[in-house]
């Protein structure tokens, strides 16, 4: 028994087959061994499961991974171009908007869907864009900050 | 003296490139051995207090995937996982004391399968009412542990004759530490018996005692690992072991490799948090409103079992004070036993329950007398006179009074303090309010035997550098700065320094990562043995160039002596030809502390950490809705090791230490039911509800007096009380709908809190 799902992942063909009740997060980490995407709650509470699936930021705890069929999915993995950071991991990097890590691709995969739809956020834009996401370590404001530089920076 | 090349820089964590890649690999993300089961602990749906009159696991046995279901009966040692006392069963046997306490534990192929074949069990128990909150303990009688004071002789006659009394009460509320990587282990069989486990937990020798001590097998035969953890806090002290010791005995016994990884619901019923209490005090003052004596009786909820309570509580006291001088004193505790989960070490230890009380009491004072607060702390504070704590150490480092003074002056809060009374008089619902607050946190393990680390360094022939040390990371960034220090000393870039996993078959016999101290005693301990390692070094260079090893330095990836230069590898390769050793262990233990429990006086701090912050709220006064627009903070850390990570300790533990006080609230029901055991439930601060004024500094020190690691301080936990002040503004804004009558207002100052504040006053 199962679903049978092609979809692509971060400019990949993949296909496979999983139960139907099994979650996106549990495909991707356990099935496609893509382990960025974390599982913070399991409850849709916390974002550290977030990726982008048909350009929308969903939390793939959430969704199953029978609806990825026939859709696009992206996630942290295939956020750098190759070698070349994307500017937001690079300002996260450089503005040490991270401790622990494990909200990390979270946020990015979080900001990364914001400013696609909104190049110049506000401050309030992006905090209340980001408050689905949780972080226990930072207290945000690295990380507001961090997305404000790169927004800066990818507008030119 | 040459400048630092690497210590003091403010340069990224050491995982900061795998963590913006999702290729940071936590225990969780580790590849799966071929055959791997996963375990699921299971417990009864009813009850918090009872004899268990029966076990039926046929229909979780019979489940699907279902490899083995597992009891006390089934481990071979100790069924013990506490970290002092012996009293914490892995396996409840006989009877529960809390809910949600495991009792048994599922093996599946899958994890989904166990934990839902966890759920098929029928166990019954005799139910009894339990205690669940302060009162129903203080009713009961139940002192978990003996109750414990330092007194002063004269505090009964110099609170009768002071000029003013003051009496007050104070719920202080506990807190989940929601790391965000829950509870997790992975355990591997090995040889002869032996188990290998990856845990996440800021304690691997505790784990590998644990474990060994449940297998019978010796220490020796278990090896602990810890990479990183996903966020810690204090909750992977002493209750990662549980956790361990399940997924060992489940790879023990079927021979698998086995992981337990808690669901976050499970992971908040099952594991420890920070203490509520309730503080009951009675405090005299002069006619300048100086203290002249304080009685206070601080009453812990500790949960079922010892656990780290005795240790924490004695820290309560340790911070009854904050900065504060007591003339006359009479700190007590009581630690109560409640039928709930047993309490345990959050960022603090118990000094924020301290603290949090000493500051209440003053914006209580202030409030009374219609002074202002931050006057009154001041007149307060330890100066060179009044400098002695009322467990007997002298306070030789007065610097809060310097930070305060210096923020008190950059945060205007003389004049925002004017403009808010005028915003005030105008708006009837909106209040706004204002508090600077200090902190001073007392950095040492009050258990003097704990104050000691290890570490050990290998330099390869090629002149790279393996580091390993017995302090875990779990996001404060310790594996970086212990990296620059052994940078510092070899004078290489910190790019030749590899950074590995906690083991306890590298370093031995370690304390837990926590009291702050993680690079106070770590950063030593792999100094020490990079300077073994450099003396040895040094010797075969000053052979080779016919100078005294003294004589050689260690610069930018050069050894020089005289004209003669070498670079730090060809020198290792020579050291290897020549048959020096290149390995070295380093050992630290911290000098000068000391503390006799059974007198109360001592020295058991090594060195004080001091900040201040100032916050302003606006509360809506009939919503209770409330909203931090400002905060400035001023913190001291010595000379920074790394600035970047010190000031993301202090951002990160002052939002912490905010949801602690404002919207972080536990609610157990009457049968002793953690009610909000999720984030939908439990309300940790995220993104919009931090202030976008948001104004963090260094103090700017001449260094730490007492001798640490290139005079640095430890900053994990300080920072967490830095919010106090938050708490403090909101007591007076509400204060100022009625001048002169102190609010009755309980922590965290939710919404319902507020309210409750408002309602005290009996103003329409
Ligand atoms: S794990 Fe999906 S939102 Fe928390
Ligand atoms: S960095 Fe640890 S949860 Fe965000």
């Amino acid at each position: 028994m199962g679903v049978h799902v092609r979809s692509t992942v971060n400019g990949d063909a993949v296909e496979f087959t999983c139960p139907e009740d099994e979650v996106l997060l549990d495909v991707l980490r356990n099935r496609l061994g893509l382990t960025g995407a974390k599982e913070g709650c399991g409850t849709g509470d916390c974002g550290a499961c977030s990726v982008i699936l048909d350009g929308r930021l969903v939390c793939s705890c959430l969704v199953l991974g029978a609806e990825m069929d026939g859709k696009v999915v992206e996630t942290i993995e295939g956020m750098a171009d190759g070698a070349k950071l994307h500017p937001l991991q690079q300002h996260f990097i450089d503005g040490a908007a991270l401790q622990c890590g494990v909200c990390t691709p979270g946020f990015l995969m979080a900001a990364d869907a914001l400013l696609r739809k909104n190049p110049d956020p506000t401050e309030e834009e992006i905090r209340f864009g980001l408050a689905g996401n949780l972080c226990r370590c930072t207290g945000y404001d690295k990380i507001v900050r961090a997305v404000q530089a790169a927004a800066k920076e990818m507008r030119g | 003296m040459k400048p630092l090349a690497h210590v003091g820089k403010a340069l990224a964590h050491d995982s900061a490139a795998l963590h913006v890649s999702g290729a940071a690999v936590y225990i969780d993300d580790i590849a799966e051995i071929e055959g791997t089961l996963h375990v699921a602990p299971g417990f009864a749906k009813e009850g918090a207090k009872g004899k268990i009159l029966s076990i039926n696991l046929a229909a979780a046995q019979a489940a699907e995937g279902v490899v083995a279901v597992l009891t006390a009966q089934d481990i071979p040692g100790k069924n013990d996982c506490s970290p002092v006392a012996g009293d914490d069963p892995i396996f409840a046997n006989g009877k529960i004391e809390f809910h949600g306490q495991v009792i048994f534990a599922v093996v599946a192929k899958t994890r989904d399968a166990a934990r839902r074949a966890a759920r098929l069990a029928v166990i019954e128990i005799e139910k009894q009412k339990p205690d669940v909150t302060v009162a129903d303990a203080l009713a009961s009688n139940g002192d978990l542990l003996p109750p414990y004071a330092f007194t002063s002789k004269g505090v009964v006659a110099a609170l009768k004759n002071s000029t003013h009394r003051h009496a007050g009460q104070l719920k202080i509320g506990g807190q989940e530490q929601f790391y965000l990587e829950g509870q997790v282990a992975y355990a591997i069989p090995q040889e002869k018996g032996g188990m290998f486990v990856h845990s996440s937990t800021q304690h691997p020798t505790e784990i590998q005692h644990c474990v060994a001590a449940m297998l019978g097998i010796d220490d020796a035969q278990v090896i602990c690992q810890c990479r990183r953890m996903g966020g810690a806090f204090g909750g992977k002290e002493s209750q990662a072991a549980q956790w361990a010791a399940i997924a060992a005995l489940a790879a023990h016994i079927t021979g698998h490799p086995v992981k337990c990884r808690l669901d976050r619901d499970d992971d908040m019923m099952l594991t420890g948090k920070r203490h509520d209490f309730e503080a009951t005090y009675e405090v005299g003052l002069d006619k300048s409103l100086r203290i002249a004596a304080v009685d206070v009786l601080l009453a812990a909820r500790c949960g079922y079992s010892a656990d780290l309570s005795a240790a924490i509580c004695d820290r309560t006291m340790f911070h009854a004070d904050n900065a504060y001088f007591y003339p006359q004193y009479k700190i007590a505790t009581r630690r109560l036993k409640t039928n709930t989960i047993s309490n345990t070490a959050f960022r603090g230890f118990g000094g924020p329950q301290g603290m949090v009380f000493a500051e209440a009491m003053m914006e209580s004072i202030a409030i009374q007398h219609g002074c202002d607060a931050l006057e009154l702390r001041k007149k307060n504070l330890y100066t060179k006179q009044r400098n002695t704590t009322p467990y007997g150490q002298k306070i030789d480092e007065h610097l809060v009074g310097k930070i305060m003074a210096t923020l008190e002056k950059t945060s205007s809060y003389q004049k925002r303090r004017k403009d808010n009374a005028k915003f005030n008089a105008k708006s009837s619902i909106l209040k706004k309010g204002l508090a600077l607050t200090p902190v001073k946190f007392g950095i040492s393990f009050t258990n003097t035997m704990m104050n000691q680390a290890g570490a050990l360094v290998h330099v390869y022939g090629d002149g790279s550098v393996h580091l390993n040390h017995g302090g875990t990371e779990m996001g404060q960034g310790l594996y970086q700065k212990v990296a620059q220090v052994v940078a510092e000393v070899f004078g290489i870039g910190v790019d030749k320094i590899t950074i590995t996993a906690t083991r306890t078959d590298k370093v031995p016999n370690t304390s837990p990562t926590a009291a702050s101290s993680g690079s106070d005693l770590n950063g030593m301990a792999a100094r020490n043995a990079a300077m073994a390692i450099k003396a040895r070094m040094a010797e075969v260079a000053g052979r080779q160039h016919g100078v005294h090893p003294s004589k050689v330095t260690f610069w930018d990836g050069q050894v020089s002596a005289k004209t003669k230069s070498s670079s730090f590898a060809a020198l290792a390769t020579a050291c290897k030809g020549a048959r020096v050793s290149l390995s070295a262990t380093g050992y630290y233990s911290t000098p000068a502390i000391h503390w006799d429990r059974a007198t109360g006086r001592g020295h058991p701090f090594f060195y004080f950490a001091y900040g201040a912050s100032c916050s302003e709220v606006l509360v809506d006064t009939l919503t209770g809705e409330m909203k931090v627009s400002r905060v400035d903070i001023l913190h001291d850390v010595g000379h920074s090791l790394n600035p970047a990570i010190d000031i993301g300790q202090i951002e990160g533990g002052f939002v912490q230490g905010m949801g602690w006080v404002t919207t972080e609230e536990l609610v157990f029901d009457a049968e002793g039911r953690l009610r909000t055991h999720a984030p939908s439930t439990y309300k940790i601060p995220c993104a919009s509800d931090v202030p976008e004024d948001f104004r963090v500094a260094l103090y700017e020190s001449k260094g730490n007096k007492a001798d640490t690691i290139y005079r640095s301080k430890a900053v994990g936990e300080p920072p967490l009380m830095l919010p106090i002040s938050v708490w403090c503004a909101v007591m007076n804004a509400i204060a100022s709908l009625k001048p002169g009558t102190v609010p009755k207002l309980d922590a965290p100052a939710t919404p319902e809190a507020i309210m409750r504040a408002v309602k005290s006053l009996g103003v329409k």
